[in-house]
């Protein structure tokens, strides 16, 4: 400040502002018209709102803005648009493409505000009979009636139940998965073990511990053990399912630090310290799939997406992986079941089109089109009962295609456990509190593996939360 | 003319002695204790190095296929390949660079014609019982940008204003005006007076003064605050994130679109960061020698 008071002497009366005046003045002229010229030239030049063409938000009548996650499958499809849906129906489509958790942060901010930005987004079945609910997505039966070349039946029936709400349905798959176990059959043949078909999880615990060490680093078997109600507790509460918890009863009666789902955890916490990957309290799906091609891991259980990746040319371990169904305990299946999948804004001015870029992105030829152009084991697939049927694609993905489609198919999103649930979902609950929820649970579970509390300590404490949670629901449904 | 040439030496003095005073003192150490300088050099190497080490690691990845990217430990001798480069430029990147360029061109010129008067009126010409205001425009910094998002965003939807790069542009343009304020400010305030009251005395007016007597001394300043704006609005994120869309969407965004939860993603990443950066880097190459004083002259010694 001290400056500041300095000038504040300085201040002077202007001097001298007589013969030269004149010239000056012409030559400000002369320069505010250039500034005004220039600021004008950068305005025309940046047109009416950004570079990426189009209008105002919305684009071109005949054109739609799609939301996407940039999982690989999304990113074919933005290659494949142009030339083979706009060049054919004329409409535009514009994508914007994030990563998983931001195109979440983005969909739930553009959908719960109606700000009809985008038509399209790729939504998962935990979000799509929530938003339904909520009314923030347009039913699509309508167009699925009008639209026989869909063939809708071949949807794969969990699909098309995880995707409905009241008897509507409100998403289309893109791609869908299921979880099952991978096993190195090598490893597991030079040990003299046989893998049965449907393994219970104490049979793969007994084989991780024989298998553990089997080559120099390597690890019995990979678990994910990364906090995110989408890492470690995907695997998890398929395992709880099977032990017989619950994160809720019907009555929403929380189950976290109930008997079976602390047998389950203790189980699995167990597993992953003793036989389990290094890192396992960092370890997601993407270091499990590194494990696993890279012989650090003789097991995965895991998504079935995974098989593409390890059976990909130029993969290491490619045709030495086994894939048996998920293992149980007290059900007689327990794979997950989650769909990326599309749905309509209700805010969006432009459904019609919106529902024929989804008949064609999800549709049967697209597949097709995939499969010719970029190879068969790229293929979205997972949703529709004939890609299990396409000789062309057996032939590339035959290792896994069958394990995929039965773990798909016998997967029940309204009846995964022994009890009856009050909100659907297999390795989630449908309630959008759960991914608070899952997420906190799962720090604790991955502190659990850390070894830095115990399992019972852990799941105390996720009861707590759960319970929070419970009485929402519960002073709800008292009225 | 006369009144430029005679006050551009009071103006250069501080700078030409500081430089004398601080080259003196490294003599002085260097004569004294040579070992110790050595083991100066060595530790600036070093810690040069450090820094350095993530660009080359960067650049270097850049360079590698994805399964050599991902592997672990690194394998830096890996065969070199232009994958990455090249999955960048099918994506599509233009139309995001020429969003991020327009909304940071823009905004750092609306910023300078904004904040150079204010600058002025504060340090030159201090308007009475307004130097106070210095205070105000810096606690608009003192919000967290996300604590406000939730109101920008509801502005912008009710006012058709998503997706639309001159939200951006007045964004960034407010979110950079008091940050150049008070750079420019404690420039200008370097300009010595004598000189001005030369100028005065000679007959220049007020656009003769700004254009022969300060711009000369504060361009530096100019450029530094320039180009940190420049910076600060290329590099955002949150809100070009959270407003902009399929048209407006600016190059970080379009940056963050190759990571992915399904897939290798090190190399192309690597490839997209370093092209994006190369027009920031560009700028603050170009500005080198006009930084270097500015930086040292003004606010952030």
């Amino acid at each position: 400040m001290h400056l500041t008071s300095r000038r504040g002497q300085q201040r002077r009366e202007r001097v001298g502002q007589t013969g030269a005046e004149r010239p000056r003045t012409r030559r400000r002229r002369l320069r505010i018209g250039v500034l005004a010229l220039t600021i004008g030239t950068v305005q025309a030049l940046s047109a009416c709102a950004g570079w990426g063409g189009g209008g105002l938000g919305g684009g071109g009548a005949d054109s739609i803005n799609v939301l996407m996650v940039n999982n690989p499958q999304m990113v074919d499809l933005q290659g494949l648009t142009e030339k083979y849906f706009t060049a054919k129906t004329g409409i535009r489509v514009n994508y914007t493409v994030l990563p998983e958790n931001d195109v979440r942060d983005k969909i739930s901010q553009e959908f719960t505000s109606q700000a009809g930005q985008y038509d399209v987004a790729s939504l998962s079945n935990f979000e799509i009979p929530i938003y339904a609910r909520a009314k923030w997505i347009s039913p699509l039966d309508g167009f699925i009636a009008k639209d026989p070349g869909f063939d809708q039946d071949d949807i794969l029936k969990p699909m098309q139940t995880s995707l409905s709400s009241e008897g509507k349905i409100y998403g289309e798959p893109f791609y869908g998965e299921s979880s099952f176990l991978m096993y190195r059959k090598d490893v597991l043949a030079a040990k003299g073990i046989t893998m049965p078909p449907h393994p219970t999880w104490p049979q793969v615990a007994d084989i991780a511990a024989k298998v553990d060490g089997a080559q120099p680093g390597m690890a019995g078997i990979c678990l994910r053990g990364q906090p995110g109600w989408g890492q470690i507790f995907a695997p998890l509460t398929t395992v709880v399912n099977t032990f017989g918890g619950t994160w809720f009863e019907k009555d929403w009666t929380p189950g976290v630090n109930a008997a079976p789902f602390v047998e389950a955890v203790t189980f699995y916490v167990d597993l992953v310290r003793e036989h389990g990957e290094k890192g396992a309290p960092q370890a997601g799906f993407t270091e499990c799939l590194n494990n696993l091609t890279q012989g650090s891991a003789a097991m995965w259980y895991d998504a079935t997406s995974a098989a593409g990746s390890l059976e990909a040319k130029g993969s290491p371990v490619r045709g030495k992986i086994g894939y048996v169904a998920a293992p149980v305990v007290k059900t007689k299946s327990s794979g997950w079941l989650y769909a990326w999948s599309w749905s309509i804004q209700a805010a969006s001015t432009k459904q019609e089109n919106a529902w024929k870029f989804i008949s064609w992105a999800s549709g049967k030829d697209y597949e097709n089109l995939v499969g010719e152009q970029l190879g068969w084991s790229r293929v979205p697939a997972g949703k529709r009962a004939s890609t299990y049927e396409n000789p062309k694609y057996l032939a590339e993905a035959g290792a896994f295609a069958e394990p995929t489609r039965e773990a798909i198919e016998s997967a029940d999103p309204e009846n995964p456990g022994v009890q009856p649930r009050p909100a659907p979902g297999i390795q989630f609950v449908g309630i959008p509190e759960f991914p608070a929820l899952g997420t906190q649970v799962s720090q604790y579970v991955s502190s659990a593996i850390a070894g830095r509390m115990t399992v019972k300590e852990a799941l105390d404490r996720g009861q707590r939360l759960a319970q929070d949670v419970a009485e929402r629901y519960q002073s709800r449904e008292g009225k | 003319m006369t009144a430029t040439t005679r006050t551009d030496d009071p103006g250069r003095m501080p700078q030409s002695q500081g430089a004398r005073a601080g080259s003196g003192g490294v003599q002085i150490v260097h004569r004294k204790q040579p070992r110790s300088h050595a083991l100066l050099s060595l530790a600036a190497w070093v810690i040069g190095l450090l820094f350095a080490l993530p660009v080359i690691w960067m650049i270097l990845t850049s360079f590698h296929s994805e399964t050599d990217a991902a592997t672990n430990p690194p394998s830096v001798f890996a065969p070199l390949s232009l994958e990455g480069y090249r999955t960048f430029f099918a994506a599509g990147p233009w139309p995001s660079l020429l969003n991020s360029l327009t909304a940071s061109v823009i905004s750092t010129i609306l910023v300078l014609l904004l904040s150079f008067p204010a600058a002025y009126a504060l340090s030159i010409r201090p308007v009475k019982k307004w130097t106070d205001v210095l205070f105000f425009f810096l606690s608009t910094k003192m919000l967290p940008i996300v604590a406000g998002i939730l109101p920008i965003y509801i502005f912008a939807q009710k006012t058709h204003l998503l997706d639309n790069i001159w939200l951006l542009i007045i964004l960034y343009t407010s979110m950079n005006t008091p940050i150049a304020v008070w750079m420019l400010r404690s420039f200008l305030a370097e300009v010595p007076v004598e000189m001005l009251e030369a100028a005065e005395v000679d007959g220049a007016g007020l656009i003769r003064t700004l254009r022969e007597i300060i711009a000369p001394v504060v361009m530096p300043g100019i450029a530094a605050a320039a180009l940190i704006c420049f910076i600060f609005s290329w590099n955002e994120l949150l809100l070009a994130r959270v407003l902009t869309g399929t048209v407006a969407g600016t190059a970080p965004v379009f940056l963050t679109g190759f990571v992915t939860s399904q897939g290798l993603f090190l190399a192309k990443v690597c490839a997209a960061s370093l092209i994006v950066s190369l027009p920031v880097l560009t700028a603050g190459f170009a500005a080198q020698d006009k930084l270097v004083q500015g930086l040292s002259m003004g606010a952030i010694k």
